[in-house]
């Protein structure tokens, strides 16, 4: 496989077959949260989208230039933690600096980045799947913009089901649970295409 | 010695990080005003949104920055919060007028009777939109307490499926006057007396028909007032608060009895 045919792979495997949020379930707290208005959405996935490109990049630099030669592979999750949280904290000094606006409708879901597992997947998965910086990078940013889609699916999704009225029992979080399971069962139908694609 | 690598690998690590987050934090933060907390204080953080602002944090943040120049615009808090207002920002005390929502329409379960049988779903914004509700009036009250959801004051319940304020809960804030569907809820100043109790502005006969505690626009009230406060518009009595003297002539002489002392129960007369 080329170069640039395995970067093809990687941005489409991160966005359809293996989207994070609705085939590996991982970040569900933010997806659950912020998928009620359009906006939000974008920003939030946005926001994902910057953190999960940056933390690439840091935590490669990082493993490969710190973690290899000192022989400290075993304490990458900590380490990447630490880095992911510190990225956090830069974009929220950022945003609220030069887009107040934005700050505001992210609330509490952008400090909660940090706890994001999805995030701190992509760190992990980078490493254990050998990808160069090149790569590590696209990665992140095709994982962050997977969270997107399935966000802004998803919110789609809950927009028709506010004009639905389920059963009592089910009114709330748990229609929106039984949403969000279908809507994962349709990213099933992707399985299998992106080795045949990019072979 | 791989345990002091380890530490000292992750403690560089952390100290970058650190000295990166203070740097940025000192080159790039939003200096917030030492006036809002004070302000921010002065408020009672209902978030009620009477002021025209999004919450309490608005309210102060427009105040400190300058671009609210009134303080008297928070009804909820009244006077005291004005008071405290004027001393936290060094500005001259304004009074608050005082206000007190109102539903003006009669039209309970023994004066006016329904022209279908509504099955829809139970709120007052979803009736309107058919065929303007159920009522055989289509200017009164809905009857399915919208007003009464949003209220966050509990002050209006529902009385003969027509909506009650209870003047003395009421904070003024005026969430279901935005709220009903109608527009029938007038904001009143808190002194104001007497009331038409009526929304309805079609010709004295159909009204009759529909209520019978509508106004007909007989102008009786109007003719009867000393002080010239009630004028006809749209076949509708309205009083002018700030003429009225509540001298009840008007409640006299009114024939279908929709003018009344605010807080009276629903007249007899209807029945």
């Amino acid at each position: 496989m080329s170069e640039f045919s395995k970067i093809l792979f990687i941005m489409f495997s991160m966005v359809f077959t293996e989207n994070y949020v609705l085939v590996q379930f991982l970040g569900i707290c933010p997806f659950l949260g912020v998928s009620q208005n359009l906006s939000s959405c974008i920003g939030m996935s946005g926001a994902v989208i910057f953190v999960m490109t940056l933390a690439s990049a840091a935590t490669y630099a990082i493993y490969q230039g710190l973690m290899v030669p000192f022989g400290l592979e075993y304490m990458s999750t900590i380490i990447f933690i630490l880095v992911i949280a510190a990225l956090v904290q830069l974009v929220e000094i950022v945003l609220k600096k030069y887009m107040k606006p934005l700050y505001n409708a992210l609330g509490v879901y952008l400090p909660l980045i940090t706890t994001n597992c999805a995030v701190l997947a992509v760190t992990l998965l980078n490493i254990s799947e050998e990808y160069n910086f090149i790569e590590s990078c696209v990665d992140g940013f095709s994982a962050g913009v997977g969270f997107g889609v399935a966000l802004i699916l998803f919110c789609g999704v809950r927009r028709a089901l506010q004009r639905a009225k389920p059963p009592k029992a089910f009114e709330g979080l748990p229609i929106t649970l039984i949403a969000a399971a279908l809507t994962s069962m349709t990213f099933m139908g992707f399985t299998g295409m992106a080795e045949n694609l990019f072979s | 010695m791989d345990i002091l690598n380890a530490v000292w690998v992750l403690g560089a690590i952390s100290a970058v990080c650190a000295v990166l987050l203070v740097l940025a934090d000192k080159f790039m933060q939003v200096p917030v005003d030492e006036k809002f907390p004070i302000v921010r204080d002065c408020l009672p953080g209902a978030n009620c949104g009477a002021c025209g602002y999004a919450g309490c944090d608005g309210y102060a943040s427009a105040l400190v920055s300058g671009e609210e120049t009134r303080i008297n615009k928070c009804v909820p808090g009244a006077d005291g919060v004005a008071m405290a207002l004027s001393q936290a920002l060094g500005v001259e005390f304004e009074d608050v007028e005082e206000q007190v929502a109102f539903v003006c329409c009669g039209g309970d379960c023994n004066s006016t009777s329904d022209k279908m049988a509504y099955q829809g779903i139970s709120t007052c914004a979803a009736a309107k939109s058919m065929y303007g509700g159920k009522g055989a009036c289509s200017f009164g009250c809905l009857g399915f307490g919208d007003c009464a959801s949003v209220c966050p004051q509990e002050a209006i319940c529902l009385f003969d499926g027509l909506a009650r304020v209870d003047a003395s809960k009421c904070i003024g804030c005026g969430l279901c006057a935005k709220t009903c569907p109608s527009g029938i809820i007038a904001m009143l100043p808190a002194v104001s007396e007497l009331v038409v109790r009526c929304s309805n502005r079609e010709k004295g006969a159909a009204t009759r028909k529909e209520c019978s505690n509508g106004c007909i626009g007989c102008h009786k009230c109007e003719k009867e007032c000393p002080e010239g406060a009630i004028t006809v518009v749209d076949n509708l009595a309205r009083i002018d608060q700030a003429k009225c003297t509540a001298c009840g002539r008007c409640a006299q002489v009114c024939p279908v009895g929709c003018i009344d002392t605010r807080n009276a129960v629903l007249s007899k007369k209807a029945v």
